[in-house]
């Protein structure tokens, strides 16, 4: 019975298929946004969550952020880019300097493994021999800086190709060395020549410093949504490492740091561990009017995106709920239609000896036909939307069996919810009535 | 058989504009009769029909068919009556669109629960009865009236019924064609001994019937042997014969 049920109600949907395409519509959007946001919210945060972790899930970030008088709680995004909202800017006195990071140091003793600090040299200057050049950022890094995975928004999975990273001992003599980038290596040494020893020219805007290439790294592939690494076209400018003193010659302000990474003991637990080191620089820093030391960890970090994301989901799903209400409204109104129609035809089945329910079921499979159909045209639509968004990222495509089940499940029960009503119509026919009909 | 008595049906019970439609019959029919009710417009003999076909319910007296006191069922029972001991045939037909010639004759055994095998089974033998077994895979619109009407009456058999209940069956088809019915109606009430009530307003189709029952303002007025229907008989179906007198004796008026 069931089967055959199906059977008429296929019938009767390809015998109207416009009108059964119309009805559908309203499920097939709402289905289609479901699973497209599902597709692409799963897709964006496992690549996210890869990413981020994989710029250093033990990285604790501390960094001065303008306190906001109307809020004792501080955007962990404020670390991430302006550093002041109202213009102004601190002064060294602010900063955090060698004496904290000391203090520090002594205060957590083994739960640090290590302090990254890094300062920028020159962004955007070229390194030149002859005709040959390349376009470098040069930072000046001390041996931390590397353990912590060049700090939180630093060069992501760099990896040492040949020969070695900046020591202690290059700090100590402010060694004239660099550890260079493969496409600088690529570009200057075209004739293959083993660029370890080797010297180039950084041309800053009014000198120029001659390096010993100590290191060459590469950057480990990544996919295209978060682009840490430097940009692959073939002159983008790589990071040029020199020791941090070295860099730090001639700068006034020498001992102060506006952020520093410090890098978790594997035994502490990050979260933790960010919490106390607040606490530490929050005593520093409490009698500073404008500024104070803000610590944040990649999980926070992940944390706050996943929040992010799902309130844009929530928002996304509110839609396609509103749209999946409308499809069922739609659905409805064509049952009840399609009752109408086929009040003789109802009329004549009774008349033959159905009963109440051999009608009600009819049409209730009926409806439940045509918004499985709806849910499925959906689901495919969703399907390739996600997709194409997915390689748009450049991110894997993930789908869930869940969500595809549970998405058709969703659309039989909104074609059964909104085709009881006309069933029950239908069902309550007055056989006597519903022959007469015209 | 079948038997009516004292049936009574109003409409608007207890208000100003109370109906009496049918005021007080009393009709019995036996097995393998055929039958005509005839009437004007608004005689009451569609209601009878409906009482009779248990599609209603009157509003006073009792109704016996094959049996079974039907007029106080209640709605799920009375579907079961007209499913298992009533065979419908309607003006207008009222094949289910969209659906092959055999399965709207197998439809009612699907109500009836019976397997799909044994529907088609039955369906396409009752096709050949009204010699329609070419056309079973026909839509209805495919079909012209009177074939559709042949469909509909092999459809009517198919619950092997006590009474095959025929409101106006010719009414939509041209005088050719409604003979045609009216001569399969003949050969069911002959060959299968099937009970055959036509209603009908043309006193000319009940002419072929073998009794005539006709009502004016919801009463009997008159109940003969019809006098077509006897030189039918004598024409060489004589085996109808000896059920006739005493039928026509037993009703009331």
């Amino acid at each position: 019975m069931i089967l055959e049920n199906i059977g008429l109600a296929l019938q009767s949907l390809v015998a109207n298929k416009m009108r059964a395409l119309l009805t559908m519509l309203g499920i097939i959007i709402g289905i289609m946004s479901i699973i497209a946001i599902m597709i692409i919210g799963d897709a964006l945060s496992a690549t996210v969550s890869d990413e981020l972790a994989m710029l250093g899930a033990d990285n604790i970030m501390v960094g001065i952020t303008e306190r906001d008088p109307d809020n004792d709680e501080q955007d962990e995004f404020a670390l991430m880019g302006s550093w002041s909202i109202t213009g102004r800017r601190p002064t060294p006195e602010d900063l955090i300097s060698d004496q904290m990071i000391e203090d520090m140091r002594h205060y957590f003793g083994e739960d640090i493994l290590g302090i990254a600090l890094s300062r920028t040299l020159a962004n955007s200057v070229q390194v030149r021999d002859l005709e040959l050049y390349a376009n470098v950022h040069a930072i000046g890094a001390n041996p931390d800086y590397f353990a912590s995975g060049g700090g939180m928004m630093g060069m992501g999975n760099m990896i040492l190709t040949d020969g070695r990273l900046i020591d202690n001992e290059d700090l100590a003599q402010n060694a004239m060395v660099a550890v260079v980038s493969d496409s600088l290596v690529a570009r200057m040494f075209p004739d293959y020549v083993d660029p370890i020893g080797q010297q180039v020219r950084l041309f800053l805007h009014n000198s120029i410093e001659i390096y010993t290439i100590i290191g060459v790294y590469t950057i480990a592939q990544q996919s295209g949504f978060v682009q840490v690494g430097p940009p692959g076209h073939d002159n983008a400018p790589t990071n040029l490492y020199i020791p941090l003193t070295t860099a730090s010659h001639g700068i006034l302000h020498r001992d102060r740091w506006q952020s520093i990474t410090i890098v978790a003991a594997p035994h502490r637990n990050v979260h933790d561990l960010t919490d106390e080191i607040q606490a530490f620089f929050d005593i520093l820093y409490e009698n500073n009017e404008f500024w104070r030391a803000s610590s944040m960890n990649m999980a926070s970090l992940l944390d706050t995106i996943a929040v992010m994301m799902s309130s844009i989901s929530l928002a996304i799903a509110f839609i396609a709920g509103i749209s999946l209400l409308v499809g069922g409204i739609g659905v409805m109104n064509i049952m009840l239609v399609s009752v109408t129609e086929r009040t003789r035809e109802i009329g004549t089945r009774k008349a033959l000896g159905a009963k109440n329910y051999h009608i009600r079921f009819q049409f209730v499979i009926e409806s439940l036909i045509v918004a499985l159909c709806g849910g499925i045209i959906g689901m495919i639509l969703g399907v390739v939307i996600g997709g194409l968004a997915a390689n748009l990222f450049g991110v894997p495509l993930v789908i869930s069996p869940g969500v595809i089940v549970g998405s058709m499940l969703f659309s039989m029960a909104i074609g059964v919810f909104f085709g009881i009503y006309p069933a029950n119509r239908a069902a309550k026919l007055d056989p006597i009535e519903a022959l007469r009909y015209e | 058989m079948l038997e009516l008595t004292n049936i009574v049906k109003k409409y608007f019970i207890g208000e100003p504009n109370e109906l009496t439609v049918l005021k007080g019959l009393n009709i019995k029919i036996a097995e393998g009769e055929f039958v005509a009710i005839v009437g004007q417009s608004g005689s009451g003999k569609s209601t009878l029909m409906n009482i009779m076909g248990a599609l209603d319910r009157p509003t006073e007296g009792d109704y016996t068919l094959a049996g079974v006191e039907v007029a106080k069922m209640k709605d799920g029972q009375l579907s079961e009556i007209r499913n298992q001991k009533i065979g419908f045939v309607f003006q207008t037909f009222n094949l289910i669109p969209r659906t092959t010639a055999l399965s709207n004759v197998a439809l009612p055994l699907f109500y009836m629960g019976v397997s799909k095998r044994k529907r088609y089974k039955k369906a396409k033998e009752l096709l050949k009865l009204v010699e329609m077994d070419d056309r079973m895979d026909h839509m209805p619109n495919e079909l012209s009236g009177g074939q559709k009407q042949r469909v509909a009456i092999a459809r009517s058999l198919i619950n092997d019924p006590a009474i095959i209940l025929a409101d106006e069956p010719t009414g939509a088809l041209d005088s050719k064609t409604g003979d045609l019915v009216m001569d399969i109606f003949t050969k069911i009430n002959r060959q299968q001994k099937k009970t055959v009530i036509i209603i009908t307003h043309n006193p000319e189709l009940a002419q072929q019937t073998d009794r005539i029952i006709t009502l004016s303002d919801g009463q009997i007025i008159s109940d003969t042997p019809s006098p077509g229907g006897q030189s039918r008989e004598n024409a060489g179906e004589a085996s109808m014969h000896a059920s006739r007198p005493d039928t026509a004796a037993e009703v009331c008026v």
